[in-house]
């Protein structure tokens, strides 16, 4: 398991660096969020991303994609992370191409891959029903009816929902509410008949939205994966899509740091540069360390997605380790990241309120450190 | 150069062929090998042990076998590495020639005193201590006075050291001693090499709170050193010590690894998984029954996970034959603390029975744990406190101002 980048991924991350300090810096999402933009993101920075090929990144050739593997797509997160860019790379190539890459038949593979690869096609998961995550608490139910299933519940946190063709739909198709057992995936066009979507206005000024499903029917092929028995697959896509996020706030932690160092070397206070004080110093080395930890996890967990031989189980062990460790570390550096730039961090105007916020809906998103700590013990038996 | 494979298969077959059974197992701290002329094999396979291993050159894989060493490159060593460790295998030897001295001897020394020292520290013939701090001189080790005083061809030795690990038991001391004492205390140090048994030095150990003495209060009076031991150049040997302090914190940030390789740090308990522990001393089967314990031992092992990949990666990293540079002061810090967070918790997870010190009522490994505790809070005093490390990074790595001029250049 290589712990670090070949050079095709160290090019890769240099030019998604480049492309998102020019094109795609912090003042378009600040953009986004004032104008209160209906789409949330820019479409010209997508259309260009689309372009550079980053929605094929992780999908085989044989569906359009680029096959680089998730440590591609992995450092363009990071890169991403970085300058906050909003656009549907999370909810569409991160995790709607997994859920279909994964689960989909041939012919769900053959036909929505390509359309993602080209832009045509933008995903949303519906999956989270409460205000903290639980895959498997899943009360929306699937019931079957004449040629197909109807679909009835709510869903909330659902990233991209309002500007997504397609949603990708946790429901119970049997079992209790509780339970592992009777979860299936389906795949919904978001014109249907019955659904309700409404756009939620979140802190970190990205896209999410809260969905009611009514008697929303689909037909038979709209089963994405095994009836009953989706929980399973679905975890596997979440592990990923939990390894992919990390990898973003990698990125927006170290940006968030070096304008620690920079202001530390630059403000003056007492005389002297504010970096000389050890109170500073030890913090930074601190913290230092906690972001050199957090590289090796996300680079060890995104390695270890793209090794042949890595089993489920090892997986979900690299993934909740990972949203764990990232979790907390990005808490940490958020915070301090105010603290230490006095009273301008606590300013609109200057872009580190931007990352705080950041941080704490990528902290939730699919598991906070509590969630993952948790299942990292069960899953090592303890 | 043999394939990495076909180095693997062969690694594989010599070591089933040569490494005995009883040295597949964990180590425990009485039969760590320590060589030297009053060598002591608790254990007799590990006295065969160290000898085949050596023969091999194997106890310094990356050395050059020129001198003895293994001659193996990057690629080979990690092989090495993987294969010992697939077999649980021991090492054979445990020294501060090996994971100090011999690396900065490689660097600096010149060729006979590589010849004399290199082989001897490889077999474990001789045994080495190290002669950094003194009473007035711990995080300012640059403050130093044990002074040398050149007379003919031998350095007149005078002061004292302290501190010094092993100073009873060790052969040879690698020291610092100022060599000038009118010019900034970086340039008046130099790096000298002399034997134990030298007239006029004497040891006095001294206890730690595990009950151990493992270190001494080291005096010097006129002890005579021959003047082709010192290394590198006269008043030049800061340079020396801090590039083998910086070996010294990547031997120590091992601590933080998984317990099992073997040191003097406090990792040889045999109790091994701390939540193996914790489920068995409170009768818990499939779940820990205290939550927040549970969640203070995932804490931990993710840190531990985490900072293993980060361990690994900095190998990775690091170009053949580079070695460690300011980043050992973060591998060090780290693990240090995450090896005393791991004895707290182990504490925390036995109970009244990881109390005890001595006596009916304990276990063995519950007695022997107690003390590695207690000897854990050393990992982040020696080789420079953790706030020294910190210090580093923050100058070192991270660029950042040093006002107050107390840098550990
Ligand atoms: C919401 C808000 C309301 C405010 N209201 C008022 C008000 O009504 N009236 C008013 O006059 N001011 C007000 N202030 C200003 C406030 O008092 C200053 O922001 C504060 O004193 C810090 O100064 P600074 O922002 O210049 O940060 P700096 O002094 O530049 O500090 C930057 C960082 O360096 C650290 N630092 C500085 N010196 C040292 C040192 N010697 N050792 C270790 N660390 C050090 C600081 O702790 C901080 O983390 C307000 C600020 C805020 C955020
Ligand atoms: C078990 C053990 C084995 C050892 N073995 C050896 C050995 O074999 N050979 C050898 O030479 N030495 C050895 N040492 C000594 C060790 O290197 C010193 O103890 C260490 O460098 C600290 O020095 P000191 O004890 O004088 O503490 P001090 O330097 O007096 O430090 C006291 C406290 O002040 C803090 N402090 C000091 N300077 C700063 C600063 N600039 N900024 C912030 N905080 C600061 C320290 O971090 C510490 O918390 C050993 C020590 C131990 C505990």
């Amino acid at each position: 398991m290589a712990l670090v980048l070949s050079e095709e991924q160290q090019l890769l991350k240099d030019s998604a660096k480049n492309f998102c300090e020019q094109n795609a810096p912090v003042s378009v999402l600040r953009g986004l969020r004032d104008s209160k933009d209906e789409q949330g993101y820019d479409q010209g920075i997508w259309s260009q991303m689309i372009e550079l090929g980053w929605a094929g990144m992780a999908i085989p050739e044989a569906y359009g994609g680029f096959d680089f593997g998730y440590g591609g797509l992995g450092v363009v997160l990071e890169e991403t992370g970085k300058t906050l860019v909003s656009s549907p790379l999370i909810p569409t190539v991160l995790v709607g191409a997994t859920a279909i890459a994964q689960l989909g038949n041939e012919a769900q593979k053959q036909v929505l891959l390509p359309k993602i690869v080209a832009g045509e096609l933008l995903t949303a998961l519906a999956l989270d029903e409460h205000t903290s995550h639980n895959p498997s608490k899943i009360a929306t139910t699937a019931t079957k009816v004449d040629g197909g299933y109807s679909l009835n519940g709510s869903k909330t946190f659902v990233l991209d929902g309002h500007i997504a063709n397609m949603l990708i739909v946790v429901a119970r198709t049997s079992g209790e509410t509780d339970s592992e057992q009777g979860i299936s995936l389906f795949l919904v066009d978001a014109n249907a008949e019955g659904l309700n979507i409404a756009r939620t206005i979140m802190v970190d000024s990205r896209n999410s939205s809260n969905i009611q499903f009514k008697n929303v029917v689909v037909a038979e092929d709209a089963l994405l994966g095994e009836k009953d028995q989706g929980f399973n697959g679905l975890d596997s896509v979440l592990d990923i899509a939990r390894i992919g996020i990390a990898a973003e706030m990698l990125g927006s932690m170290q940006a968030v740091f070096e304008s620690i160092l920079e202001f530390l070397k630059q403000r003056e206070q007492f005389g002297v540069l504010i970096g000389s004080f050890q109170g500073l110093q030890h913090r930074a080395a601190e913290m230092y360390s906690e972001i050199e930890l957090c590289k090796s996890a996300v680079r060890a967990a995104l390695a270890g997605l793209d090794e042949p031989d890595t089993t489920q189980a090892e997986i979900a062990v690299l993934a909740s380790m990972t949203k764990a460790k990232l979790s907390e570390v990005f808490f940490l550096v958020s915070n301090e990241g105010i603290q230490m730039h006095g009273g301008i961090g606590m300013t609109d105007e200057f872009d580190i309120g931007f990352f705080i916020k950041r941080a704490r809906v990528a902290q939730q998103f699919l598991g906070d450190s509590s969630f993952h700590r948790d299942r990292y013990a069960t899953l090592n038996g303890f | 150069m043999q394939s990495q494979q076909a180095f693997r298969i062969e690694t594989r077959a010599w070591l089933e062929q040569n490494c005995p059974k009883s040295m597949r197992t964990s180590m425990v701290q009485e039969e760590v090998v320590w060589g030297g002329r009053n060598a002591e094999f608790a254990n007799p396979d590990s006295e065969i042990w160290l000898q085949r291993m050596a023969e091999k050159g194997w106890t310094c894989p990356t050395w050059p076998s020129e001198y003895g060493g293994g001659g193996l490159d990057k690629d080979q060593t990690i092989v090495l590495g993987e294969e010992l460790a697939r077999i649980n295998a021991r090492p054979a030897l445990t020294s501060f020639g090996i994971s100090m001295l011999g690396p900065v001897l490689l660097e600096y020394g010149n060729h006979q005193q590589k010849q004399e020292h290199i082989p001897k520290i490889v077999r474990g013939e001789i045994r080495w201590c190290q002669g950094y701090s003194e009473p007035g001189s711990g995080s300012d080790l640059a403050s130093l006075s044990t002074k040398a005083e050149l007379q003919g061809d031998n350095y007149l030795i005078n002061g004292s050291k302290v501190w010094t690990s092993y100073a009873d038991k060790a052969d040879w001391i690698f020291c610092l001693v100022r060599t000038d004492f009118d010019v900034p205390k970086h340039s008046g140090i130099s790096f000298i090499l002399f034997d134990m048994t030298s007239v006029g030095i004497s040891t006095k150990p001294i206890q730690l709170i595990s009950g151990s003495s493992p270190f001494c209060e080291t005096f010097f009076d006129d002890v005579k050193a021959p003047a082709s031991n010192l290394v590198g150049r006269l008043n030049e040997g800061w340079t020396i010590a801090k590039r083998l302090l910086q070996h010294e914190r990547t031997m120590i940030s091992g601590f933080g690894l998984s317990a099992g390789q073997s040191d003097n740090g406090g990792t040889t308990s045999t109790i091994s998984s701390l939540e193996g522990t914790a489920m068995h001393y409170r009768g818990d089967s499939k779940k820990l029954s205290d939550p927040v314990l549970r969640d203070q031992i995932a804490r931990f092992k993710i840190d531990a996970d985490a900072f293993a990949h980060t361990s690994k990666r900095s190998i990775e990293e690091s170009k053949q034959g580079q070695g460690p540079n300011a980043t050992s002061s973060m591998l060090k810090n780290y693990g240090c603390e995450l090896n005393k967070r791991r004895y707290e918790l182990m504490l925390q997870a036995i109970g009244s029975q990881g109390l005890g010190w001595e006596g009916e009522g304990f276990n063995d490994e519950e007695l022997q744990l107690t003390r590695e505790w207690l000897r854990s809070k050393a990992n982040s005093i020696e080789g420079g406190t953790s706030e020294v490390q910190l210090n580093i990074i923050a100058k070192r790595v991270l660029g950042l101002p040093d006002i107050l001029s107390l840098a550990q250049k």
